[in-house]
């Protein structure tokens, strides 16, 4: 059969011209990829590692009392967390209360209501808001919002409900000078906006055009459309957005330290100033030394902990709302 | 005939000589604009009171901008545009002051896709109701089961009425659509190729449904499969370019077409 034998001899043929696969160059790929995984944790793993070791002797000297006492006394060493873990919660929690329906009304103004022509330019301006760096966040609450906020907000407010049962203490500033946990949660507010914003606009675009206009087929209004049928489609994302949102008021410090009065007080006005967790370790890590150190230390691994918190309720909530 | 002496006197009221049956939507002289694309030019056609009317023609025909016309669906983006007049028992829907929300409880839509809400099974269906009748309790429970019994589904989801809607399969989804828009006891129903994402099966207890729904709904169906079409329809309506082409009874336009461009597309020609 000289027509197969031929055919075999083309094919021994072809396959010694034919390059093998480059494996060496496959198993540096690899190596690199898996190397790069591998950092993130190792990094991750030495940072959360050198804060527990640096705030160990705090949690000894103080154990659990360093998460419920809230001296801050450097004169004769006495610390404890909970003016600035309330305060740190407190102004993350106002800056959700504030930015997340405003993040909202955006998305849905943006998605549903702007005239085409008004989309770019809305957009972009939420974008650039992103942009600002903190410091100038800071600085603008501080020499800016924080007079302002005094004299048109705390004073009249304060003048308002003094005296009254439960208003009177939560909403009375002693001495009105404008910075104060409400204060920074409002400028939290401001920086968190154009995340919430932008992400809730990408997933309230992606809803499919046949589910918007079979909501208005059955005779929705818009407010009925978004409502019952956009936002719980969104919720899941919408839910993410809001924790990455957290997340960031958390942990934000400069603009904090600015505009939050950094007192060591605990009071249960949102008009008086206070101290984030942040806050207090921008304000202190400077001159700390001895037990001060430990005690920013161990202020940081409770940070730590609030986030990682956050992060797990924000998994448990989307599970939930997936399963709905 | 019941439904024609409940209709008010005049023209529109003429009905069709041969089959006695009055005409619910009446199209004059419309014209619509995708910017500044003419995607409808002139249309002039009668939609007889429950009878499954298909609108069939290649694609870009605009079989599904007039149906999108007759809800008015199409005003939620600001670039499309009709002129002309669509009469739902005389009165015009294009009229500017009618009221949008309820004109669209009164004619009912199906999409390409089912569309199920982010809501359970139950609430999918009483969604609709909710929002135009205030119903006791027992009452709106009565109306979901009527409704998802009308869309045979009923039997499929009595125990999971609870469940989200989107757990159910592709078809049960556009049956529960449908049930959802049976609920609102419109008068018309409006199709725009439902079964084009279902399975062969899924597709017949659709085609079934229509059947059934015929009884107490005036159809319009917008189909890319003439089977289909001549399966399900008593008129046919074919559209090319915009135009509309050739009206009648199905049988008729399929076996006995006048137009030539009718001709062409039914026997696979073109489109």
């Amino acid at each position: 059969m000289p027509a197969l034998t031929q055919s075999i001899a083309l094919a021994e043929q072809r396959s010694a011209v034919r390059k093998g696969p480059s494996r060496g160059l496959d198993a540096v790929f690899r190596g690199c990829s898996y190397a790069a995984a591998i950092l993130v944790l190792l990094v991750l793993a030495g940072i959360l590692g050198s804060i527990i070791y640096g705030g160990w002797p705090a949690f000894q000297e103080f154990g659990f009392g360093f998460l419920t006492s809230s001296a801050w006394n450097i004169g004769t060493e006495q610390y404890g967390a909970l003016v600035a873990v309330l305060g740190t919660v407190a102004s993350a929690v106002l800056a959700l209360l504030i930015g997340v329906p405003v993040s909202l009304g955006i998305a849905i103004f943006l998605t549903q209501l702007c005239p085409g022509w008004a989309r770019k330019p809305v957009a972009m301006t939420i974008e650039l808001l992103a942009a600002v760096p903190s410091i100038i966040y800071g600085m603008w609450g501080l020499f800016v919002f924080a007079p302002l906020f005094a004299r048109f907000v705390q004073i009249p407010v304060s003048n308002l409900v003094e005296g009254m049962p439960i208003l009177g203490t939560l909403l009375y500033a002693r001495v009105p000078s404008g910075v104060g946990i409400f204060t920074a949660g409002i400028i939290l507010a401001i920086m968190i906006v154009p995340f919430i914003a932008s992400i809730a606009r990408d997933m309230l675009e992606q809803i499919p055009t046949v589910l918007r206009e079979s909501a208005y087929g059955i005779g929705c209004t818009t407010w009925e459309v978004v409502r019952h049928v956009l936002v719980p489609q969104a919720a899941v994302s919408i839910i993410g957005a809001i924790m990455l949102g957290l997340g960031r008021a958390l942990g934000e410090t400069m603009a904090v330290t600015f505009v939050v009065g950094n007192a060591n007080r605990l009071s249960a006005s949102i008009f008086d100033p206070s101290s984030t967790i942040a806050s207090r370790i921008a304000n202190e890590f400077n001159e700390a030394d001895g037990l001060q150190l430990n005690a920013l230390m161990a202020l940081g691994c409770i940070l730590f902990v609030i986030t990682f918190i956050v992060l797990i309720i924000a998994r448990l909530l989307t599970r939930r709302v997936r399963a709905a | 005939m019941n439904a024609a002496s409940a209709m008010p006197a005049g023209d529109l009221n003429r009905g069709n000589p041969s089959t006695g049956r009055a005409v619910r939507i009446a199209v004059r002289n419309l014209n619509f604009y995708y910017g500044a694309f003419h995607g409808l030019k002139n249309v002039d056609i009668d939609f007889y009171d429950r009878q499954v009317t298909a609108l069939i023609g290649p694609s870009g025909c605009g079989k599904s901008t007039l149906l999108r016309t007759f809800n008015r669906i199409y005003s939620l983006y600001p670039e499309q545009r009709a002129e002309g007049e669509i009469l739902l028992d005389g009165k015009n829907v294009l009229d500017p002051n009618l009221d949008l929300n309820e004109l669209r409880s009164r004619i009912g839509m199906v999409f390409q896709k089912p569309t199920p809400f982010p809501m359970s099974i139950y609430d999918n269906v009483a969604f609709g109701l909710r929002l135009y009748e205030k119903l006791p309790k027992s009452e709106l429970d009565g109306r979901v089961e009527e409704s998802l019994r009308k869309s045979a589904l009923w039997d499929e989801v009595k125990d999971k009425l609870k469940q989200p809607g989107t757990g159910l399969s592709g078809g049960q989804q556009q049956r529960l659509c449908i049930a959802r828009t049976v609920a609102q006891k419109p008068e018309v129903i409006l199709f725009d190729e439902p079964t084009s994402a279902l399975d062969p099966i899924s597709t017949g207890r659709i085609e079934e449904l229509m059947e059934q729904l015929r009884d107490e709904f005036t159809i319009v169906i917008v189909t890319h499969n003439m089977q289909q079409a001549a399966r399900i329809s008593q008129y046919t309506a074919f559209m090319y370019l915009g135009e509309l082409v050739e009206f009648g009874q199905t049988d008729r336009i399929f076996m006995n077409p006048t137009e030539r461009r009718t001709q062409d597309y039914i026997t696979g020609r073109f489109g």
